[in-house]
């Protein structure tokens, strides 16, 4: 079970750290998106993965840990309402330039600037 | 147990949640009442400020829960010092955003009073986990500020703000469930007893979350290689929000004094002052990249943006070596540079409301009427802002000068601190004389008149610079006191004996 869970936050990692480096805004939100599903599958490991057991301390031999489950569901509320803000960001940027890039526009003229930008954002 | 620890929170907390039901109230009410809210909150810290200047640590647990099981805030110097740099800072902002920047937005006010919540959460705090709450509830409140008032400009510099910190939120957690998985708790004090405890194949695993949560805190802080979203986005937002701004990079600050110094301190065996070698040399580059920055910028409210990253690094250069004296030092400095920047914003707007389609360019332009009055204040921020004799930046830059000892930490510290104010030096008349002497003939068709309530507030938050000065002394000696008590992390970390409401004693 560790090593398939551990494949799983790696892959949707990777893949979130993927999609973050795209110029487009779209395939950015969704990079956002999976970094967070990776994020919060870690949070919950942290507590060690346990089966079939209850959260109390003395109702059985073992027990799984209840807090990381309390972190993970304000990071997942936390998560979802700044994935709302950054899609209604997007959208703006897009109603604004006519563009989905992530530096407004591609535009020949602007290219130096654009540049300039991405070298900012990318840090 | 001590329930004034609330006050700055549930103060703006009350405030803002009355704001936001009376988006459709008339203008005067809704400005007199968060006025009166940013007023009551500064009465509060200050008392909170005389509270805590006795040396002790005071502690409110939520739910009467002991900690390390519950969350905790806890008061100690340097939290109520950071809250009264805030609350002062956000008077004169707030007072600022009367003069008209408040309208085009029916929630700005709630927006601010949030922002001083998630920022008086994250000073006072005893969890790490809940400082993540505080970062998240700051910056959601700084995003809508940011893009509030509108305008194209404003959304690509705020979309490269949200998402970078969105990814820093992200490395946030997984450090976090790093640190716990090995230690177990969250609750800083118990954090510091547990970290000396770590051995073996665990102590990676603490380094990494570690040197993880530093570059989430150098992120927050706009440490170099991690701070090329600022100039952008606090050179385009309105001008009492870019002031408010200044004092969002001092949380990263207070941030990194606040674990390292007490998680990962001296007294932290295997994994004392960590990162601190790496932050020594990043502080003075970002310090020397601040100056460039500067150099090249072409208006007021970038070049006042890039010296809030030359005092980041100005700050964290003494925080890094990490004695009494250097520490004191910096935080003399933090008090002085965060009001200081943040009027220089302020006055940037006013010069731009003057000059017509020139705005804050530093470009020639017709004459402003009134140029004396504003010259005189950008020549005050100035000085400050540089470092030079006889105003609170001098004070600060000298002090974290004595406070080096002698070897290559000095050596390089003098030559970039010393060149680095040289060439702002230069950076500011360059721009002070184009704007304000080398004007052309011809005037404004409708010259606007100043606000009497800008002017004010730009002229408050300049005069603090004097202020510090007047009070050098005993400002000198709290600041030392807070450095020997954040030195002193046993003392913190009895916090975890405090007895609850109904507890035998």
């Amino acid at each position: 079970m560790e090593l398939m869970y551990a494949l799983v936050i790696g892959t949707l990692t990777a893949t979130g750290v993927y999609l973050l480096l795209r110029g487009r805004t779209f395939p950015v939100v969704l990079g956002l998106t999976m970094l967070s599903y990776g994020v919060n599958l870690f949070l919950f490991s942290t507590g060690r993965l346990v089966a079939g057991q209850q959260p109390i301390i003395g109702s059985s031999d073992t027990y799984t840990d209840p807090l990381p489950q309390a972190l993970v569901l304000t990071a997942i509320v936390i998560g979802f309402a700044m994935t709302a803000f950054v899609v209604v960001m997007s959208l703006r940027s897009l109603a604004d330039h006519g563009d989905d890039h992530v530096d407004g526009s591609q535009g020949d003229d602007s290219q130096a600037e654009n540049k300039h930008r991405k070298e900012g954002s990318g840090q | 147990m001590n329930h004034w620890l609330t006050a700055p929170i549930l103060i703006p907390l009350i405030g803002a949640i009355v704001q936001t039901f009376m988006g459709y109230a008339p203008i005067s009410l809704r400005r007199t009442l968060a006025v009166a809210t940013t007023l009551l909150l500064l009465a509060s810290t200050l008392v909170l400020l005389a509270m805590a200047d006795d040396g002790s640590y005071r502690v409110y647990a939520f739910g009467n829960w002991q900690p390390p099981f519950g969350i905790v805030l806890v008061l100690d110097r340097l939290a109520a010092l950071m809250l009264v740099i805030t609350s002062i800072l956000a008077l004169f902002c707030h007072l600022f955003s009367l003069g008209g920047s408040d309208e085009g937005n029916r929630q700005f006010h709630t927006l601010f009073l949030f922002q001083l919540m998630g920022l008086n959460i994250a000073f006072l705090t005893g969890d790490l986990f809940n400082l993540f709450v505080a970062f998240e509830v700051l910056l959601i409140a700084s995003y809508g500020l940011l893009m509030h008032g509108g305008g194209t400009v404003r959304t690509v510099p705020g979309l490269h703000y949200v998402v970078l910190n969105l990814i820093g939120s992200a490395v946030f957690l997984i450090s976090v469930g790093m640190i716990y998985s090995v230690t177990g708790t969250l609750n800083m004090a118990d954090l510091a007893v547990k970290v000396r405890e770590v051995s073996g194949e665990n102590l990676q695993i603490v380094k990494a979350g570690g040197m993880m949560l530093l570059v989430v805190f150098a992120l927050k802080a706009a440490l170099l290689p991690l701070c090329f979203w600022l100039p952008k986005a606090y050179a385009t937002a309105t001008a009492p929000v870019a002031a408010l701004f200044a004092v969002m990079t001092k949380v990263g600050v207070y941030a990194i004094i606040r674990v390292y110094l007490l998680i990962f301190g001296d007294a932290a065996g295997p994994v004392a002052n960590l990162g601190m070698d790496w932050v020594f040399p990043l502080a003075l580059i970002t310090l020397a990249m601040g100056v460039i920055g500067a150099l090249g910028a072409d208006n007021f409210r970038s070049l006042f943006a890039w010296q809030v990253i030359i005092s980041v690094g100005t700050l964290l250069a003494p925080i890094a070596l990490g004695s009494s004296a250097s520490l004191s030092a910096a935080l003399f400095y933090m008090i002085s540079t965060t009001w200081t920047v943040a009027g220089l914003f302020l006055v940037a707007d006013l010069v731009a409301s003057q000059r017509g389609t020139a705005l804050d360019r530093i470009v020639t332009a017709p004459k402003m009427r009134h140029r004396t009055f504003l010259s005189v204040l950008y020549l005050l921020g100035v000085l400050a802002a540089a470092g030079l004799p006889p105003l609170s930046g001098f004070l600060g830059k000298v002090l974290i000068l004595n406070s080096v000892e002698p070897g290559p930490q000095m050596a390089w510290l003098w030559s970039v601190l010393l060149v680095g104010s040289f060439l702002s030096l230069i950076v500011y008349s360059r721009a002070g004389s184009i704007v304000f002497w080398r004007t052309v003939d011809g005037h404004l068709e409708k010259p606007e008149s100043l606000k009497r309530v800008t002017s004010l507030a730009a002229t408050g938050l300049i005069a603090m610079s004097i202020v510090i000065v007047a009070l050098a002394s005993p400002i000198n000696r709290y600041t030392e006191a807070t450095a020997d008590q954040l030195l002193n992390p046993e003392s913190y970390i009895q916090i975890l004996d405090t007895t609850m409401v109904g507890e035998d004693t």
